[in-house]
């Protein structure tokens, strides 16, 4: 689940979608939320956790009996994370991307790498639904080795549902990356078009099938419709705006749960992407 | 010269409108979209561009089939995994049979430069990268400054290092006292070097659970780089209950609210007639805007009046 815009309602597709398999009792689902950033489906999911396991990027540790202070680490180093001044080298963790190329370039052989925590990979069960997120520390930049990490969780024989971060540049591809199938969730306005198109040319490039689903689909006009259907991409589903569905998700609730009449279209949903993928799989296949 | 920058942790809470809205009020001004990757306020304010600038992120590398031997040390020194085994061009060239290259994955490469240190045919270049465009634009409540960076690109936090420096200029050109800029979402990479500085950061966020939980993160953020953070809770009276549970949060903070703007239809209107809500609208929620601004306003001339005191 992925958008260009934020706050279109990737989470409530996620969150809906893993539910509504899940009370249908259908397949084993997994949700993984990559929004590393402000990571939000566990507030609907309500996960129990039972276990953490940080996340660390290697950074140069430099040892001052051996640097000469020659420079060259910070000569090589893209990310302005070492400086040397004095003679004596300073590193800057939060700047470092672990790329390791100041302990390649030492010739003193001054720099060894010591781990430096970025965030953490919590896991957790909620009900019949497996479930892990990544959560980048507050300060820390890099997102995408979070989400990496988080990525790696995947269970291969299994379905996951992935929540993307908003946007369109290193964070979500990190996220959407190799994905069977992309879902843009958008809503009915200019902003909510602007950012699909961003978004479509994104999933394009990486290759990624999609479709669209138009959330709060009565607050708005047709152009995103017709802008699906010049660009002959399908929308698997439409929620209309709902007084009583915003107060569902402003108190952390489930539509799925709270209207039960949504239960179908969820599930709907889901064997429509189920058939657009074995689709896809057979005209590879010829 | 003050910078206020409208944040929010959580997407879609409506920091766009609301800087179009307070576009419409301010005076003396420059306006910055920050938000890079999925830039929006130009769809407000209607802007006309006076020029197109390049944007280069960090060098990609390159790896020169003719030069590379296949040795495949790019490879094990890459810690992003951007090096892969290249297809060969052609089943049946005749003058490498079956020779293997290496080539990289543009979409991972970090630009790090540790496969040229280890490069032993010195195969492998570091190549500029263009990654976006940024822009000088006149819109009717004065010169924006605003980028599109390229897609699945990075580096968005450089680019929009590179609209606040021209912002700051065009205000120091101008005699302008205020930047406003519309943040991007979340709290890495882009927010990062958007907050860093500003005079004033107002958290534009809802009644929601994940509008709160993602403001307390954002508030962190703005603490941990010591910027004072003013909130503004939209569509506040969505879920009554929640807005008085972020108020509380806020209270306990030690933040003030500048301002609680209830759900109007004519938001979503001014949207999709693409101008701010100020333009088309007398209705509650433009009266909330005002009402926040003008109290946005008390607050910055204090702020100003403190920092000359100081200096």
């Amino acid at each position: 689940m992925a958008s260009g815009k934020g706050g279109t309602g990737k989470t409530t597709i996620v969150t809906n979608l893993a539910r509504a398999l899940a009370l249908a009792g259908k397949i084993p689902v997994q949700v993984l939320d990559c929004d590393v950033e402000e990571p939000n489906a566990h507030l609907f999911l309500k996960p129990v956790f039972h276990e953490e396991e940080e996340v660390t990027l290697p950074v140069p540790e430099v040892d001052n009996n051996r640097c000469t202070g020659c420079g060259r680490c910070s000569e090589v180093c893209a990310f302005h994370a070492l400086a040397v001044a004095g003679g004596k080298v300073i590193t800057f963790p939060e700047m470092c991307h672990g790329c390791g190329g100041c302990t390649i370039a030492c010739p003193a052989g001054a720099i060894s790498e010591k781990p430096h925590r970025i965030g953490v990979v919590a896991r957790g069960q909620a009900g019949r639904i497996d479930f892990a997120h990544g959560k980048i520390d507050v300060g820390v930049p890099l997102a995408p080795p979070v989400i990496r990490v988080v990525k790696k969780l995947a269970f291969k024989e299994r379905l996951t549902l992935i929540d993307a971060p908003p946007g369109t540049s290193c964070p979500v591809v990190a996220a959407v990356k190799d994905s069977d199938f992309c879902l843009l969730v958008t809503e009915p306005t200019p902003f909510g078009l602007n950012d699909l198109r961003l978004a479509v040319g994104m999933v394009r490039e990486l290759g990624v099938p999609f479709a669209v689903v138009i959330n709060r689909s009565t607050l708005g006009d047709l152009r995103v419709e017709r802008y699906c259907q010049r660009e002959g991409i399908p929308i698997l589903l439409k929620i209309p705006f709902d007084k009583g569905y915003a107060a569902t998700y402003a108190r952390g609730d489930c539509l799925v749960e709270e209207y039960p009449e949504w239960v179908t279209p969820f599930i709907g949903l889901w064997q429509e992407i189920e058939r657009l993928v074995s689709q896809r799989a057979r005209a590879a296949g010829n | 010269m003050q910078e206020l920058l409208v944040i929010s942790g959580k997407g879609g809470t409506g920091k766009t409108s609301i800087v179009a809205a307070l576009a419409a009020l301010a005076e003396d001004k420059v306006l910055a979209d920050c938000d890079v990757d999925a830039a929006d306020l130009h769809l407000l304010l209607r802007p006309e561009v006076e020029s197109v600038n390049e944007f280069y992120g960090s060098d990609k590398a390159v790896i020169d089939p003719g030069l590379c031997t296949g040795c495949g040390r790019c490879r094990e020194v890459c810690r992003f995994g951007a090096v892969m085994e290249a297809k060969p061009e052609k089943e049946n060239s005749e003058d490498d049979s079956g020779k293997l290259v290496f080539q990289v994955d543009s979409l991972e490469c970090e630009g790090c430069g540790v496969c040229t240190l280890v490069c032993p045919a010195g195969a492998i270049a570091m190549q500029p990268n263009l990654a976006g465009y940024w822009y000088i634009s006149a819109t009717p409540y004065g010169p924006l400054v605003h980028a599109q960076l390229g897609l699945a690109e990075e580096n968005s936090g450089k680019l929009v290092t590179k609209v606040r420096q021209e912002a700051r200029r065009l205000a120091e050109e101008n005699n302008a006292r205020l930047i406003i800029t519309d943040g991007p979402p979340g709290i890495g990479c882009p927010v990062i070097s958007s907050l860093t500085g500003v005079t004033l950061a107002l958290a534009v966020t809802e009644p929601t659970v994940a509008g709160r939980h993602d403001l307390e993160r954002v508030v962190k953020l703005a603490g941990h780089f010591r910027v004072p953070v003013a909130v503004c809770i939209n569509k506040y009276d969505l879920a009554p209950e929640k807005s008085r549970e972020i108020e509380a949060y806020c209270y306990d903070a030690g933040l003030t609210i500048a301002g609680k703007i209830p759900f109007d239809a004519d938001v979503a209107r001014a949207l999709v007639n693409g101008v701010p809500l100020m333009a088309c609208s007398r209705g509650v929620a433009a009266s909330a805007v005002q009402a926040m601004w003008d109290s946005l306003m008390v607050r910055l001339e204090r702020m100003a009046k403190e920092q000359n005191g100081h200096s």
